[in-house]
């Protein structure tokens, strides 16, 4: 069984807050960093699109915090299976984390494509897959958090929300492909993962920062919501209490 | 290293969960695949398989040369095209800002009998290009210099 104890170490709150610790200033500061430095690039440094004018700046925020939503629902569900199979306290608290954080930032994501979509598209907001699927996304973030809130028994939300979260998590698949599969409003993505991306580099780098600056700072977001958590649960405990008698 | 039966058990669970629902979500789509579309492109609307006279979408792109102002109303005329069939459309109102020809379009009316679609709106497409100016310039001076030399060469190849 020695195999698994590097494992088993992530269920100690206790090993994982003095560990989270820190991780902080190491992913606070490079996030602040590269979401300032890029937004700053992007807006002020970059020539504008050839058809867009300046409306093309939003892509800065617009993408990161959609891709953000996205992976930050996939890091959900996968701390919803792991909580399901071995019961792990820590990977409940990451879920009910991590449930605030996406829903803000999906929010974020469809309003900056609502102000895009008026000067490009002519409207705030259409019905087509990739918009809608985002949408859904949107309401399975906030119908975990009241989800959530509508047990008293602590063990029993946190296994509601983990079905929850993983029968969700069919639809990160269906936001990503939707421009491909069915004909959309959005446009298809202009990264791409093979292939030459069709940004030019010169607009891309920014985003690259902005979007590695997101990544990070919801790492950093979900750290501190975690921490709060585990001090919340485990206040009765004596490492807590002396945690905060030292202070 | 095997992993303890109970926790196999749950992890059967956890992949039967997520089976299940991408089954769901497979059936949903595949029940709603004409419906998902936001739009019907010019080669269906050609092939009568859009609606007559039923408040639909088409999309595609405006095709060269075909846009139509009048001089004094809002009122312009254009062909969507997407390359095999295009569908005439008529509209009244202020277009959007990267409404061109060229450019992709979608546009929400009724197609009458007569085979022209009367929109009520018209919404540009974007697509996924981005790029500053100087590089979409530098990019058709390119491609007009390669034109050139194209037809040259042929001149050439023929006296």
């Amino acid at each position: 069984m020695a195999n698994w104890q590097w494992f088993h170490k992530w269920g100690s709150p206790r090993w994982f807050y003095q560990f989270s610790g820190r991780l902080l200033p190491w992913l606070a500061i490079p996030a602040l960093l590269l979401l300032v430095g890029g937004c700053v690039w992007g807006l002020a440094f970059v020539p504008a699109d050839f058809k867009q004018g300046n409306s093309f700046r939003i892509i800065y925020i617009h993408v990161p915090a959609a891709a953000v939503a996205m992976g930050g629902y996939m890091l959900m569900a996968t701390a919803a299976a792991v909580h399901l199979i071995w019961r792990m306290k820590l990977a409940a608290i990451v879920m009910k984390s991590a449930a605030p954080i996406g829903a803000a930032l999906t929010f974020l994501a469809l309003l900056t494509g609502a102000v895009w979509g008026k000067p490009t598209w002519g409207t705030w907001w259409v019905w087509d897959a990739r918009i809608t699927s985002v949408l859904i996304l949107f309401f399975l973030y906030l119908g975990l958090i009241a989800l959530h809130q509508a047990f008293e028994n602590r063990d029993a939300a946190a296994r509601a929300c983990a079905v929850l979260a993983i029968v969700g998590a069919v639809n990160i698949p269906i936001i990503y492909w939707s421009v491909e599969w069915w004909y959309s409003l959005h446009q298809p993505a202009s990264i791409k993962f093979v292939g030459e991306s069709t940004i030019h580099p010169t607009m891309l780098r920014p985003l690259m920062a902005t979007l590695s600056g997101m990544y990070l700072f919801f790492g950093w977001v979900l750290l501190l919501f975690v921490r709060a958590e585990i001090i919340e649960r485990e206040k009765n405990t004596r490492w807590v209490q002396a945690l905060v008698s030292d202070k | 290293m095997a992993m303890h039966p109970l926790r196999k058990q749950r992890l059967g669970i956890v992949v039967f969960i997520l089976l299940a629902s991408a089954a769901a979500a497979a059936f949903l789509g595949y029940a709603l695949r004409e419906n998902i579309n936001l739009f019907y492109p010019p080669a269906d609307i050609v092939a009568g398989k859009a609606p007559v006279d039923k408040k639909i979408r088409a999309g595609g792109m405006v095709e060269e040369g075909s846009v139509e102002r009048a001089t004094d109303s809002l009122k312009v005329r254009f062909r969507v095209t997407d390359y095999s069939a295009s569908v005439a459309v008529a509209y009244e109102g202020i277009l959007p800002d990267l409404f061109a020809e060229g450019e992709g379009v979608v546009v929400t009316g009724r197609l009458a009998e007569d085979g022209v679609f009367y929109a009520d709106e018209v919404l540009a497409k974007h697509d996924e290009n981005y790029m500053p100016p100087e590089v979409s310039e530098a990019l058709e001076k390119s491609a007009q210099s390669r034109a050139e030399e194209a037809t040259a060469g042929k001149e050439y190849n023929g006296s």
